[in-house]
């Protein structure tokens, strides 16, 4: 009896969650991997579907949009990511050098976070307009007014780069965030430890590549699951700057048309499944690591 | 605590729900409402609504005109909402379509009703256009009523662009079109100008158009299409050719016309709403002059041929208030309903006994056309091919965007006819 008084009160608490979690997230990831192995490709309700194992999975290969999402979600991811980690750890340097007004500054990088991806591409959308020379718009007409025309160019209508273009309003929006995170990072470092390197001779630069980086693996690693996993998903910020173009294809986008415009169910399934594993990818094995260190403290 | 904070959200949204349930029960209720679904929010379509709906206030004093329209230009979002509700089997009592084959999907899984029995009741073959009737029926039946009649086929032109181009008039054939985009482009101007992907699909209507001529246009929506041969291969020569004058590709059709209007491109190929926008007075238009600031002609290759698209309303299968519905119908599928409608839209009725003085300029011209011409239906505005089919043009033209590849674009598009069900 007094067992179960122990743990019956904490369970009653977290069980609404349990079953809202299971119901409404694990449940309908199950009911969508099972849409996605059928052939059901039309949402008349009559027609049920047929089991067709992983026909869907491997079909949808051969189509040339669908490789061209993928390619367009790496190059986002890639810039994107590395763009956002590269320039909040930068600011959080320069920041972390202790300069005037820093809580100012902070709130500065900061803010972008507070704007939706929508908010944030209806506004580059303007500034990343393709239009050069007499008609440019947005940062080419800066470009052109500043005397660097040579730096216009197509942005995100580019054949060959378009989607890194379309990873600058991602990295604007986000590095204030990084930043932060790496800003607690350095703050994590105690003095004590760089004192002792400089003690042992060590030249600034080398305080920084063998005591602080080392130290900021773990707000690495926190970093790169989550610009990872929004940038393999990302939908909003494309739709709010090119629309449901080929050009700037990724999966989300693509399932959104399978799903409504081309009215295939089994299709957007087998799009949302791979999304779903690609961020799968990037988040189980930190969870892994994450459980082992908790067991290991 | 996060767990708590969870299943509270939880509990947040599910009660949010429940509140808009009641709301929407509460409103089926009161059984003299009619629940009008359409996205017609912008300027001018929103005005043409609101005096059908005096005019519906009107005849019908026991019912109460509900506006239940989804802003978003070509119905992208609006549609999105009521797949679901049609899903949900909660229709609203009538909805907006382009009549045609968009809505196929509909028909086929049983979601409309057929409206023969009111086409018998008004009359509405006399009155609607032989052909119309004929592109809008499916196996003898027919699902909707066309409010509005719009034309795809339209090149708008800037004269003064095209007379320091040195040319006389606007070109009749597409021959003729290739040979004027070279000497626009010649004396430094944008010789046609693009928006996004789904201008392209436009322009590609009218190019098919008018390379293939009328029949054997109407013959690629049919059973037995042939999209492989030597024909079409010649009309996606012709476009992947008047392609390579296109300008730089803008964010949609305003910012395209705009360059037309404004002197920096020579030619634009889009449906008549264009010609509001360059009329209207600034806010909702540009404010030019027709003739003078830009002028208009069928699109190459098409003179005597209307393609047109149009608005429909339906009657849904379980439609709470059906006598409402059928009442709405009948102002919509009216004269006096159609007239008050379409000079606020900027679109002419698609019924032959219009009031002819209450369309000026433009669509004056328009309706002449519309009561002489032959027909063939738009593919980019879900007139000739179902939504599958379209996608998989519309996904065509995006590929072929990047490549050029014309043997590619043609294979995608006899697959894309294979495959489309229709």
């Amino acid at each position: 009896m007094t067992r179960v008084r122990r743990w019956l009160p904490g369970l009653l608490l977290v069980s609404p969650s349990i079953i809202l979690i299971a119901v409404f997230v694990y449940g309908l990831l199950g009911w969508n991997f099972k849409l996605a192995m059928t052939d059901k490709h039309d949402e008349i309700a009559e027609i049920p579907g047929n089991f067709v194992g992983l026909e869907n999975f491997t079909g949808i290969w051969s189509e040339e949009r669908w490789g061209l999402s993928v390619r367009h979600a790496i190059v986002f991811t890639l810039v994107f990511v590395g763009g956002a980690l590269v320039l909040g750890w930068f600011l959080a340097f320069l920041m972390e050098k202790g300069i005037r007004a820093e809580s100012g500054f902070r709130a500065v990088y900061l803010f972008p976070m507070a704007v939706s991806f929508i908010a944030t591409g209806v506004v580059w959308r303007w500034l990343m307009n393709s239009a050069t020379g007499e008609q440019a718009v947005g940062l080419n007409r800066l470009f052109h007014y500043v005397g660097l025309d040579f730096l216009q160019w197509q942005w995100f209508r580019d054949p060959g780069w378009g989607m890194a273009a379309m990873a600058i309003p991602a990295i604007w929006q986000m590095s204030g965030y990084i930043m932060a995170l790496f800003l607690a990072g350095f703050r994590g470092v105690p003095e004590e430890l760089r004192e002792a390197a400089r003690v042992d001779g060590c030249s600034e630069w080398g305080v920084y590549r063998h005591v602080v980086l080392p130290m900021l693996r773990p707000v690495t690693l926190s970093a790169l699951i989550i610009l990872g996993h929004i940038s393999l998903k990302v939908f909003d910020l494309v739709v709010a700057v090119s629309g449901k173009q080929i050009i700037t294809d990724v999966p989300a986008t693509f399932m959104w048309t399978a799903v409504y415009d081309s009215h295939d169910p089994a299709k957007g399934a087998t799009i949302a499944s791979y999304i779903v594993l690609s961020v799968a990818v990037f988040v189980v094995p930190y969870l892994i690591w994450d459980a082992r260190k908790g067991k290991r403290s | 605590m996060a767990a708590v904070a969870v299943s509270v959200a939880g509990l947040l949204t599910l009660s949010a729900c429940g509140g808009g349930d009641k709301q929407e029960s509460g409103g089926g209720q009161a059984a003299h409402k009619v629940e009008v679904f359409s996205w017609w929010t912008g300027p001018g379509e929103a005005d043409g609504l609101k005096a059908m709906r005096e005019i519906f206030a009107k005849q019908n004093p026991n019912f109460e005109f509900f506006d239940a329209a989804v802003a978003g230009g070509s119905g992208d979002q609006a549609r999105a909402l009521l797949s679901s509700k049609l899903q949900a089997n909660q229709p609203p009592d009538t909805f907006q379509g382009h009549a045609g084959a968009e809505l196929q999907g509909y028909i086929k899984s049983g979601k409309l009703e057929s409206l023969n029995f009111l086409y018998d009741e008004l009359k509405l073959k006399e009155v609607f256009p032989q052909q119309l009737i004929d592109q809008i029926s499916v196996q003898g039946q027919v699902y909707s009523v066309p409010v509005n009649i719009h034309r795809s086929n339209v090149l708008w032109f800037n004269p003064s662009v095209l007379k320091g181009a040195g040319i006389d008039g606007a070109p009749k054939t597409i021959e003729e079109f290739i040979t004027d985009l070279d000497k626009v482009k010649k004396s430094g101007k944008i010789p046609l100008s693009i928006g996004s992907q789904w201008t392209l699909v436009h322009l590609l209507e009218s190019v098919l158009l008018g390379s293939l001529g009328t029949d054997a246009y109407n013959a690629l929506w049919t059973a037995n299409a042939d999209w492989s041969n030597a024909n079409v291969t010649k009309a996606l020569e012709n476009f992947k050719t008047i392609l390579s004058y296109a300008g730089s590709p803008q964010d949609d059709w305003q910012p395209a016309a705009k360059q037309v209007a404004d002197g920096e491109a020579a030619f634009n190929i889009m449906g008549d709403w264009a010609y509001g926008y360059f009329h209207n007075p600034p806010e909702g238009g540009l404010g030019k002059e027709s003739h003078k600031d830009f002028d208009w002609a069928a699109s190459p290759g098409t003179d005597g041929t209307f393609m047109w698209l149009s608005d429909s309303f339906t009657l849904p299968k379980g439609a709470p208030n059906r006598d409402g519905a059928i009442a709405w119908l009948k102002v919509a599928a009216g004269k006096e309903g159609q007239d008050a409608f379409n000079p606020l839209k900027g679109s002419i009725p698609a019924r032959k006994d219009a009031d002819q003085s209450l369309y000026k300029d433009y669509l004056s011209w328009d309706l002449e056309q519309w009561a002489s011409d032959k027909l063939a239906g738009s593919i980019q505005h879900g007139v000739v091919a179902n939504d599958q089919w379209r996608q998989a043009i519309t996904d065509a033209v995006g590929l072929f965007q990047q490549d050029n590849d014309v043997a590619k674009f043609q294979q995608a598009l006899v697959a894309a006819a294979k495959n489309s069900g229709q």
